[in-house]
């Protein structure tokens, strides 16, 4: 397909072009990297949810003589891995509190893994217990002070419409319909195949570590401060990342912590992969959430006012929450015309490993509740749900719960339309199923946004940069900190840099993010990768071509780029073009009102699903999803699809299986065996439509895709199983045994 | 105890421990780190290999009972730089985002092209099939979606021109 000399369009489905090493096993993740004399490291938790740390003992049975046990005493910088608040200790120290069920207390290494692990099992932390806090009530009860002094890392309120509470009640008063509900959403467990993992190692007092992750340069910030160091001292590199999802957002700063530490004082590199178990059970799931939306409606079925309340259990630190609750607060409203819209967010302190960073991001848990009113409000009112959405859904020159006033790249009636095109009549409601047991079928519709980038003024504080070099052999570098963590962006970054420069495919290279290498283009997070980090690649290589051909045509030198870049290279040395990002003009947001150009433009998109309801084992299986995604432009049509449906899945999966319990703040089912994710079986067939209103700010017209598929699915799901059988299902998942305990309220008429 | 392995076609002697995983054996003593561990229980199919023909978790084997088999991994899949159906079908598809299942999900598909197990590829019931017959292998990017694609490109591919499959003589 990539032949020199030819430039290959954007918007061309080119394969990856990490494929090869991909499909033939080739690709080194962590695990497969090798350094001489490295050691395994294993890390010693709690195994109480709140406490205090006493002492650290070691099993005097064990042979610790091939050990190294490194403790909050051997850190060197400051023990805190920062992030927003620096809340967060790597290591308990002794006489400190541990507040999470597998908090981290010590790190040991050892010459093989398994002396590690039995070495970490041979560490005994002597807690003295504390009374734990496991529920959002006994929270914001204060049972126990656990943050501030009201437990709530973060609060946050909207108001459009109206100045008083008072005013907003009165609306609800005079409404001629109001549709109340109260909603929850359970954790979710990321599940990157790849478990979390890094390897450090120390070159005088320069310290190496590299492992899978998201965001080199949050590792990179968060090691400056926990080694005490400077920028230079510390050289964060991304290996080939098995899977992030989010889960790889903020958490490798703890492995990189961990790592560095025993390196250091083993004297030898060190390299930690955690086991699956542990790696469910430690690491950052998705906020649980309760929501209560109520709806006023007036005679003529037009939204007169939204109020909505939402509560997130942050889990024992702060972390990434108050950014989740924000964006979740920002899409609570949902994508719909309303002029009086109040939305309160909170999200409190509770003894469960923190919750953080997962695709979406806030969002799936309220657009789960808001598109579960929208559904009844059209079972209330008779009227056809896709017809009712259409009705009421945001347009150019309509404005949001924040006041942003919709102007470019609103793809409602396309994504709507491609829906109504492929609908077609829905399956009758009984059926048979293969085996032989009655079904009960339904559809479910939703209608959904999703910001595209960081929230407000994040883009222009953040100030992305990437390079595009020319360089001696005439091929040319992408340099940047973003990552390929299986979305694709080197393949994405080489198309938008080959089409810029115009030249063929196989003459870019995406360099491997090091921070010692790249600028900062800011984190693989917030769908931005694509539509902030490629229009500053689209724009650096556009300079960088610019400068070739003025020079060819300065020094009377002609040919191809890459004979031009290789001249000039041999001139000039390299020609590199750094560009930072700046944010579309006219973008004005107020931080302190919660008002303005929430994000510089969302994605939109409509998705329908057909359930089966086995009416004997009470399952519910998906016969049917559609998704159509306005994706402003997609630069690789299969690699943007093929995303989209990782996401849709994520989302079904979440809708009907996945769920993480608890037992006394521990994670009870931490294993891939009950932790369940959904396999080739249990998905179905995904169709996906792509619909492209180009973004004008965007690479090609490309806008934000990588979490929009998960916010809407879930909630098509409950509104066709409520379809299906006639009354509410408002919690997440909806579980055989959920469906079992609403046999009472089924109405199968 | 020594241990002889027909290993991607070649002989292969080594003197290890009985009880330690294939898995290990592989990454560790033999440094093919194509095959990846994902969760060590038998879940997610990421150390698929074949073994005497059968797909098998390699984390739940112990090396002891592969004495005098036959073993195929990600490795021995293409024949020198010659990729087999199945690995090329998953990059014209679209089938491998972050690569760590995909080896095991290559060998996997790999065995299920070449032993014809979808019959009638263009049938309704073939994507059924080729979803039962890779349940044991998660992937959390795809949706499955476009690896099925793939492998339905691969069986035909194979069942139009049998050549094209990768298995060795």
């Amino acid at each position: 397909m990539d032949r020199p000399g030819l430039v290959t369009p954007v918007g061309a489905s080119v394969p990856r072009v990490d494929g090869v090493a991909k499909v033939t096993g080739r690709a080194q993740y962590l695990d497969d990297l090798e350094a001489p004399g490295v050691w395994h490291g294993a890390t010693v938790r709690s195994q109480l949810a709140h406490g205090v740390l006493e002492a650290i003992e070691l099993d005097p049975a064990f042979d610790w003589s091939q050990v190294v046990v490194a403790t909050a005493a051997d850190i060197p910088g400051e023990n805190m891995i920062r992030l927003i608040e620096d809340d967060q200790p790597a290591l308990v120290a002794i006489g400190r509190q541990v507040m999470h069920v597998d908090e981290a207390i010590a790190v040991v290494a050892a010459p093989t893994r398994a002396l590690a692990f039995a070495a970490a099992r041979a560490v005994r932390p002597k807690i003295r217990p504390l009374p734990a806090v496991l529920t959002i009530d006994d929270s914001l009860a204060r049972t126990q002070p656990l943050f501030g002094t009201d437990n709530i890392f973060k609060q946050f309120l909207i108001r459009k419409g109206h100045v008083s509470d008072a005013e907003l009640e009165a609306v609800f008063a005079s409404a001629a319909q109001v549709i109340d509900g109260s909603y929850s959403t359970s954790p979710q467990e990321q599940m990157y195949i790849e478990p979390q993992a890094m390897m450090g190692r120390w070159d005088g007092e320069r310290c190496h570590l590299v492992g899978s992750m998201q965001c080199p340069y949050y590792v990179h910030k968060a090691m400056k401060a926990f080694l005490g160091c400077d920028a230079d001292a510390v050289v964060i590199t991304q290996s080939v990342t098995g899977g992030g999802f989010g889960g790889k957002e903020e958490y490798p700063s703890m492995l990189a912590a961990h790592v560095a530490t025993v390196a250091k004082k083993a004297g030898r590199p060190v390299k930690m992969v955690y086991d699956r178990d542990e790696d469910i059970a430690a690491t950052t799931k998705r906020h649980p959430s309760r929501t209560r939306h109520r709806l006023a409606v007036d005679a003529a079925g037009e939204l007169v006012a939204m109020d909505i309340d939402v509560v997130m259990d942050g889990g024992a630190y702060l972390t990434l929450s108050p950014v989740v609750l924000s964006r979740g607060v920002l899409h609570a409203a949902g994508p719909y015309r309303c002029p009086i819209v109040r939305v309160r967010g909170r999200v409190v302190a509770t003894n469960y490993p923190p919750h953080g960073a997962f695709r979406g991001f806030g969002a799936p848990q309220t657009t789960f509740a808001y598109e579960r009113q929208i559904e009844k409000l059209a079972v209330a009112r008779g009227e056809h749900p896709l017809a009712l959405r259409k009705r009421l859904a945001l347009r150019a020159g309509d404005t949001t719960a924040t006041g942003q006033l919709l102007g470019i790249s609103v793809g409602t009636d396309e994504v709507i339309a491609a829906i109504e095109q492929v609908a077609g009549t829905s399956p009758a409601h009984d059926g048979i199923a293969a085996n032989g047991a009655p079904i009960r079928r339904g559809r479910g519709y939703v209608f959904y946004f999703h910001g595209a980038g960081f929230t407000g003024s994040g883009e222009q504080r953040l100030a992305g940069r990437a390079t595009v070099a020319a360089i001696a052999d005439g091929t040319f570098e992408v340099r940047s900190s973003s990552t390929d963590i299986g979305q694709g962006s080197i393949t994405m970054f080489t198309q938008i840099a080959a089409a810029a420069l115009g030249v063929a495919l196989g003459q870019v290279i995406v360099i491997d993010p090091s921070t010692a290498e790249v600028p900062d283009s800011g984190p693989t997070v917030a769908s931005r990768t694509c539509m902030v980090v490629g229009s500053v690649v689209d724009h650096a290589a556009r300079a960088v071509r610019a400068k070739l051909l003025a020079w060819g045509k300065d020094h009377g030198v002609a040919g191809p780029l890459p004979e031009l870049a290789r001249a000039y290279v041999a001139a000039a040395g390299e020609l590199a073009e750094t560009i930072t990002y700046e944010p579309p003009p006219g973008i004005a947001w107020d931080d302190a009102t919660y008002t303005g150009a929430a994000y510089p433009v969302f994605g939109w998109a409509a998705c329908l699903v057909d359930v089966a309801v086995d009416l004997d084992t009470y399952e519910v299986t998906i016969e049917r999803c559609v998704q159509a995604v306005d994706v402003g432009k997609a630069i690789n049509p299969m690699i943007v699809k093929g995303q989209i449906e990782g996401g849709t899945l994520q989302a079904l999966g979440w809708a009907v299986l996945e769920n993480v319990t608890y037992k006394d703040g521990r994670v009870a089912n931490a294993s891939m065996t009950n932790c369940i994710v959904p396999t080739f079986a249990d998905a179905p067939e995904l169709e996906t439509i792509l619909i492209e209103v180009p973004y004008p700010f965007g690479p090609s017209g490309a806008k934000g895709v990588g979490e929009i598929p998960m916010d809407g699915p879930a909630a098509a799901v409950a509104n066709a199983v409520q379809d299906a059988l006639g009354c509410a299902f408002d919690h997440l998942p909806i579980s055989p045994e959920v469906i079992a305990a609403s046999r009472s309220a089924w109405r199968l008429a | 105890m020594k241990v002889t392995l027909e290993l991607n076609g070649a002989s292969s002697t080594l003197e290890v421990s009985p009880w330690k995983r294939l898995l290990d054996v592989l990454r560790e003593d033999l440094r093919l780190t194509g095959t990846k561990e994902g969760c060590g229980e038998g879940e997610c199919g990421a150390c698929t290999v074949m073994l005497d023909g059968e797909a098998v978790n390699s984390c739940l084997v112990a090396i002891g009972q592969c004495d005098g088999r036959t073993v195929t991994t990600v490795e021995g899949l293409a024949r020198g730089d010659v990729l087999h159906a199945v690995q090329r079908a998953l990059l014209a598809c679209g089938g491998a985002q972050c690569g760590i299942c995909t080896p095991g999900i290559a060998v996997c598909a790999a065995h299920v092209v070449d032993h014809g197990l979808v019959v009638n590829v263009d049938d309704a019931t073939a994507r059924a099939r080729i979803r039962e017959l890779l349940a044991g292998n998660i992937c959390r990017c795809t949706g499955y979606q476009l690896i099925v694609d793939a492998i339905v490109t691969a069986a035909r591919e194979v069942a139009a021109a049998p050549a094209a499959k990768g298995e060795r003589p």
